[in-house]
């Protein structure tokens, strides 16, 4: 993987996070192309949201390189400075504010100026509420606009939680099991969503549900204990025999 | 038709807290000073500069609402801030007393006189001049909590550590300000002011008028809380409040949010100490005492965190039970009081009175915007079907 380097939108390689001894993330490698949309499988514990962490800022890699647009060395920014070069995350329980309404939470994630003085003297324009319309329509949330997001079903908030990436304009989302909880109908629009999303923005994907996984019909990852075990298009990772054995096969 | 922002910045209870506050501005200086004694309406001259003291600690719940009630940051470090707001102004009015003190140094005052001080500490300068002593109030306080809210807040410092280094803080300055040498009067304090901006600080008259700038100084800083948490500002703070990672993912610098509420927050006690110092007539040391910043975290607990109107009414409630209990047979009993009526509000009314009767009348008309199809709890119609 080390001859395809930088020019990727993502590029980890040789990653290696360690908690008290115990390797979450085992010398993953992995490249994610501008404009593609990548499915991520693997067993409970296979380091998948770990490595959602690093690329985020949340956890500091004890090895590897982390690079975005090429050059940019995501090991050395926080949270912060990560959200603001464009990459926006869904988290595997739906994080939602949930004193706020639908509208504010997807506000507050709207692109835009993020400093207090800013945000103190804020008013919505034209082009903001038509953009916050749109979203609302696109995660079909219009009806709930003003109900506080605390009230809304598992469902919901996973599709505000994805609206609000989408309000973020992000360049890449890694979006964490956003099918969990929902029902046979929900997913199918989830996966229709995504590959909505995907038609201008790169997508990283966590999924366990394989139909979903189906539905979204791109080439998968398979990681196990920490690195990749398979790469690949559903079928061929599906036939591989060392997934079958950890994963697909229980 | 869009109404004006200020007008829709104010909800029911809000307007209903200014109406009451401009009331009370009016009515309590009218009572004392245009009815005879003889009249039954007739409010005694001490009660002024009591109310006049609510009113402060009415301010100074304010603030601690704002950091703790908004943006979570329990702090129980504020009677600090308060404090040295009060001390600020104190040092204004023991420069104002030059040759009346008991030893009539045209400089010193009396304490350093007695401590055998040769000259004015260079801290001291400028006190004499009000404007300074007024900027004093607003920077000491806010300058502290700037210097300590960056080490904190970058070094993502929360919850109980947090609140545990505001006692430090506190604790720390109430052990200086207790040294003599460290030249501000030590245990005693600053006190026996005669006057301020020439004004006999024991005239009645001068107490009316610190008291209705009291209630003008409490309205404009809940217009400034208020209009802050309504903004996109105060909708980051509950964010934080609730979710701080998830807020940093969005892009959002949240130490710089919680810095600038901190910092808003100690200017803010810091007036309500300078408000408070003229009209008790003291400060000293034990303002500083760590139990005096838990008891401001009581008063907003009680009227209703994240509310502001109801750390306001807290305050006055508390105080005035306190005032009404350390005064005669129940004396002893205040801090059982206190604490019993902690433990009453976190276990019966955890949203504190005005979060409880907002609750009651949300209940009372569930009808509005916010949940117009099919009720509050009931979930709504999956989107799918
Ligand atoms: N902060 C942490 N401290 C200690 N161990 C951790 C921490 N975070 C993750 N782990 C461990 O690292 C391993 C990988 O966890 P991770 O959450 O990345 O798995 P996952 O692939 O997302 O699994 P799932 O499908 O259950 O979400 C797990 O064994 C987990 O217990
Ligand atoms: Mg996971």
């Amino acid at each position: 993987m080390n001859g395809t380097a930088p020019q990727s939108l993502l590029y980890l390689d040789g990653v290696t996070v360690s908690f008290e001894g115990f390797r979450a993330l085992n010398k993953l490698s992995l490249v994610v192309e501008a404009g593609e949309m990548r499915a991520i499988i693997g067993p409970n514990g296979a380091g998948k949201t770990t490595m959602m962490d690093v690329v985020t800022g949340k956890t500091r890699p004890d090895q590897g390189d982390v690079l975005f647009g090429g050059d940019i060395d995501l090991t050395k920014l926080d949270e912060t400075e990560i959200a603001r070069l464009g990459i926006g995350r869904k988290f595997q329980k739906p994080t939602v504010f949930e004193n706020h309404t639908v509208i504010d939470n997807l506000t507050l994630a709207l692109a835009g100026d993020r400093r207090a003085r800013a945000a103190a003297f804020w008013h919505e324009d034209a082009e903001e509420s038509a953009r916050l319309d749109e979203i609302l329509g696109i995660v079909r949330l219009g009806e709930h606009r003003d109900r506080l997001a605390g009230r809304l079903s598992h469902g919901q908030k996973q599709w505000l939680e994805i609206g609000m990436l989408l309000a973020q304009e992000p360049r890449l989302l890694l979006v964490d099991e956003p099918a969990a909880g929902m029902t046979d109908a929900e997913t199918k629009q989830t996966a229709e969503l995504l590959r909505q999303i995907n038609r201008d923005r790169t997508v990283i994907v966590v999924e366990h549900d394989m139909s979903f996984v189906r539905e979204l019909g791109v080439r998968v990852t398979v990681l196990h204990e920490g690195s990749v075990l398979a790469e690949g298009s559903l079928d061929q990772v599906s036939a591989d025999e060392r997934v079958i054995e950890v994963y697909l096969g229980r | 038709m869009r109404q004006p922002y200020t007008m829709r910045m104010l909800d029911g209870r809000g307007w209903i807290f200014l109406v009451v506050l401009a009331a009370i501005a009016v009515v309590v200086p009218v009572l004392n000073f245009a009815l005879p004694p003889s009249s039954p309406f007739y409010l005694q001259n001490h009660w002024v500069p009591l109310f006049g003291k609510y009113l402060c600690f009415a301010l100074l719940a304010v603030a601690v609402d704002l950091v703790w009630g908004y943006c979570g940051i329990l702090s129980l470090g504020h009677g600090a801030f308060f404090a040295l707001g009060g001390y600020a102004m104190g040092m204004y009015m023991m420069r104002q007393i030059g040759t009346r003190g008991v030893y009539a140094h045209p400089i010193l005052p009396d304490f350093m006189v007695f401590l055998n001080w040769p000259e004015l500490p260079f801290y001291w300068y400028g006190f004499n001049w009000f404007p300074y002593a007024v900027l004093m109030v607003l920077l000491v306080p806010g300058v502290l909590a700037f210097v300590f809210g960056w080490f904190a807040f970058r070094s993502r410092v929360t919850g109980v550590y947090l609140s545990i280094i505001t006692q430090a803080l506190t604790f720390a300055l109430m052990l200086g300000f207790f040294r003599n040498n460290f030249g501000f009067g030590g245990n005693n304090g600053l006190t026996d002011f005669k006057d301020i901006l020439g004004f006999n600080v024991q005239a009645q008259s001068t107490r009316a008028v610190l008291f209705v700038l009291s209630a003008l100084a409490l309205a404009l800083s809940f217009l400034l809380c208020q209009w802050l948490v309504k903004s996109k500002f105060g909708k980051v703070l509950v964010a934080i409040r609730d979710e701080e990672p998830r807020v940093r993912f969005l892009g959002y610098r949240v130490e710089n949010y919680k810095l600038a509420a901190f910092v808003l927050s100690a200017c803010l006690a810091g007036i309500a100490g300078a408000l408070y110092v003229p009209q008790v007539g003291i400060i000293n040391p034990s303002e500083f005492s760590p139990a005096n910043s838990i008891e401001i975290v009581v008063w907003v607990a009680v009227g209703g965190r994240g509310t502001l109107v109801g750390a306001a009414l807290g305050a006055v409630v508390v105080n005035y039970a306190k005032t009404y209990f350390t005064t005669g047979l129940l004396a002893p009993y205040w801090l059982f009081a206190l604490g019993g009526l902690f433990v009453l509000v976190t276990l019966l009314l955890p949203k504190g009175i005005v979060g409880t009767i907002s609750d009651w009348i949300a209940r009372e008309k569930p009808m509005n915007g916010a949940v117009a199809n099919g009720g509050a709890a009931e979930p709504a119609p999956k989107p799918a079907e």
